[in-house]
């Protein structure tokens, strides 16, 4: 069976897709959808939801439009969700590759390293890593992959160690490629397909992780994000519920679509390991 | 090896990580923007000449690098974690008045969601493939996706709010002087909301390692004789196989506490629960560095403890650990 029909027959797997086909349209047409800023006061504070056409969800705290936040919002998270995957991504592999190929001293030396960055509450890292180098776009990236290498770098040792027993890359070494060219071209290749599970799960997380930041303020102060808005919203709950409640179902929906994308392709791309119950 | 070693040998990890991140800490303070001493202070640009001076002598800033980390790290071997200038109080102090409610908030969401994860997983992979399983795993995945800030919000209003089934915030009624068991009884009440959506995503995430495990293990050799010799399948599925699937799921559990160690700033800052959760993010808006880098270093001795725990109790619950390592 092909990959695609493999991973159609997973019916999460497709409700997911579309989800995040359609998050992702909003996301690149909110600049002509909304072509203000998100920022602006456009109407009176506290406007409910489904009362006015040209604002269907309402408007918040100071009259922005909750709509054309979360337009700008899904171009923010879906950003910086997939920035910093890959930005875990450049830090995880290399170093699970060099030491799942090198074994011994550095191996162990390089998974003590992976254990301590997993023994570090990561949120807790995240939150004192983004407060001290300041809420930036550029800081909450680099926060977010630093706290979520290790998985990567434990999947890619352990793909690596038994790939490097294999007859092909023992040939590889017999007839003298240097090393470095064998891992990136006999034995990284055959890594990919688990990479791109781990990294597409990994971007829902990082998503997650993102809006708790800027919901506890930490937040790049000029990009408008769903957790910012949730965050906004959380002194009028009461009588002005909407404001945090579009926003959150937002991530909700935007995170549950990555979770059942990923899992679809993992089934896709390791038929052996699907679930046998389906 | 024996169980004085086994703990001999755990505990000289965990300072070994913690040292590490005593060292990490003294670069970050290095990494804010701005002089060391202003971080220290933790009001930066608006803290008097005086209280600068005072502290560049504490901490040797105008010595080598290595002389201040020196310094530093010295301070943390006597649990000197620094000094809030913010709060007037050593940062050890504010934490330690903190730290219960934090470790009761942790505890009893780290027991309902192994508890009702492993349950809910082993239900699961019991009914594989009817609908009690695609229920479970549904609920499963919506409760991993959900973000806990917002979901903490929603109940709030659902639940407190409008139905007025248990307290808002806090951590116990103000000015209501119960004692004993009717005090006991306030806490609870006040904990529940806390702890069930501190617990909601860690729920969701051992549900589905039990389901997969109990699944793996209803495969093997040992439970096929059991169901050969006629043993009722619900005493197989509890006796045989539930009791071998538990073993990995808490392992993972022991190892994850940490993430909820972390987890409980969003529930304690929505809660208004005082914990070390809620005192980080008052830091953080006051930009109190100190605090904040003790908050750290304190959560991350927690798991450490934790996971020592944990790895305690399995070698209890699993004696053929013993033997392997």
């Amino acid at each position: 069976m092909s990959f695609l029909k493999r991973f159609a027959r997973n019916r999460g797997a497709l409700i997911g897709l579309a989800i995040l086909i359609v998050v992702i349209l909003f996301a690149i047409i909110a600049p002509q959808l909304y072509p203000q800023s998100p920022w602006r006061t456009v109407a009176r504070p506290f406007l409910a939801p489904f009362v006015m056409d040209r604002f269907p969800l309402g408007t918040d705290t100071l009259g922005r439009d909750i709509a054309s936040g979360l337009a700008h919002g899904a171009r923010v998270s879906l950003t910086i969700g997939l920035v910093s995957t890959l930005v875990a991504l450049l830090i995880g592999v290399p170093l699970g590759a060099i030491a799942g190929y090198a074994g011994g001293i550095i191996d162990d030396a390089l998974m003590r390293f992976t254990e301590f960055f997993q023994t570090i509450p990561s949120f807790a890292l995240a939150i004192v890593l983004v407060a001290i180098l300041q809420p930036k776009l550029g800081s909450i990236v680099l926060a977010i992959g630093v706290v979520s290498w290790p998985p990567v770098a434990r999947l890619v040792r352990g793909e690596v160690l038994s790939l490097k027993t294999r007859e092909y890359v023992q040939a590889a070494i017999t007839i003298g490629q240097p090393t470095a060219r064998i891992i990136w071209s006999q034995v990284l290749p055959n890594t990919i397909a688990p990479i791109i599970v781990m990294g597409s799960l990994m971007i829902g997380s990082a998503i997650l992780l993102e809006s708790s930041l800027s919901f506890l303020g930490l937040g790049d102060p000029n990009l408008m994000s769903w957790g910012y808005m949730v965050g906004a919203g959380r002194t009028r709950l009461l009588d002005a519920w909407w404001i945090s409640f579009f926003p959150g179902v937002a991530i909700f929906l935007t995170v549950l679509a990555l979770n059942l994308a990923g899992e679809g392709l993992n089934d896709a791309m390791n038929p052996r390991l699907a679930r046998e119950s389906e | 090896m024996n169980l004085a070693q086994f703990l001999a040998g755990r505990l000289a990890k965990g300072i070994v990580v913690l040292f590490a991140i005593a060292v990490l800490n003294f670069f970050l303070i290095r990494a804010a923007p701005g002089d060391p001493a202003q971080v220290l202070a933790g009001e930066a640009g608006a803290a008097d000449e005086q209280l600068l001076i005072q502290l560049r002598e504490r901490f040797g800033l105008d010595q080598p690098l290595l002389t201040q980390l020196w310094v530093y790290l010295k301070g943390y071997l006597t649990f000197d974690l620094g000094f809030s200038y913010r709060q007037q109080q050593s940062v050890l102090s504010l934490i330690l008045d903190r730290l219960p409610a934090t470790l009761l908030l942790t505890g009893a969401a780290f027991i309902v969601s192994l508890g009702l994860g492993t349950l809910m997983g082993a239900l699961a992979a019991r009914r594989a493939g009817r609908w009690q399983d695609s229920v479970i795993t549904t609920l499963a995945l919506v409760f991993y996706a959900t973000p806990l800030f917002w979901v903490a919000l929603m109940s709030q209003i659902v639940f407190s709010l409008k139905l007025g089934l248990v307290p808002n915030v806090g951590y116990e009624s103000i000015g209501a002087n119960y004692t004993g068991l009717a005090r006991a009884l306030d806490i609870a009440s006040h904990l529940v909301l806390p702890a069930l959506t501190l617990g909601l995503f860690f729920t969701a995430l051992y549900a589905r390692m039990m389901r997969a495990s109990m699944l793996e293990v209803a495969g093997a050799d040992f439970v096929k004789t059991a169901r050969a010799k006629g043993l009722a399948p619900g005493l197989v599925s509890r006796r045989h196989v539930a009791r071998n699937a538990i073993l990995p799921v808490v392992t993972l559990a022991g190892l994850q506490a940490g993430q909820l160690v972390g987890g409980a700033v969003l529930t304690e800052t929505v809660f208004a629960w005082p914990g070390i959760g809620r005192l980080m993010f008052d830091a953080l808006v006051q930009r109190d560095y100190s605090v904040l880098l003790g908050v750290f270093f304190i959560s991350s001795a927690m798991v450490v403890g934790f996971n020592i725990l944990t790895d305690l109790v399995y070698r209890l619950a699993d004696p053929r650990i013993e033997a392997v390592s």
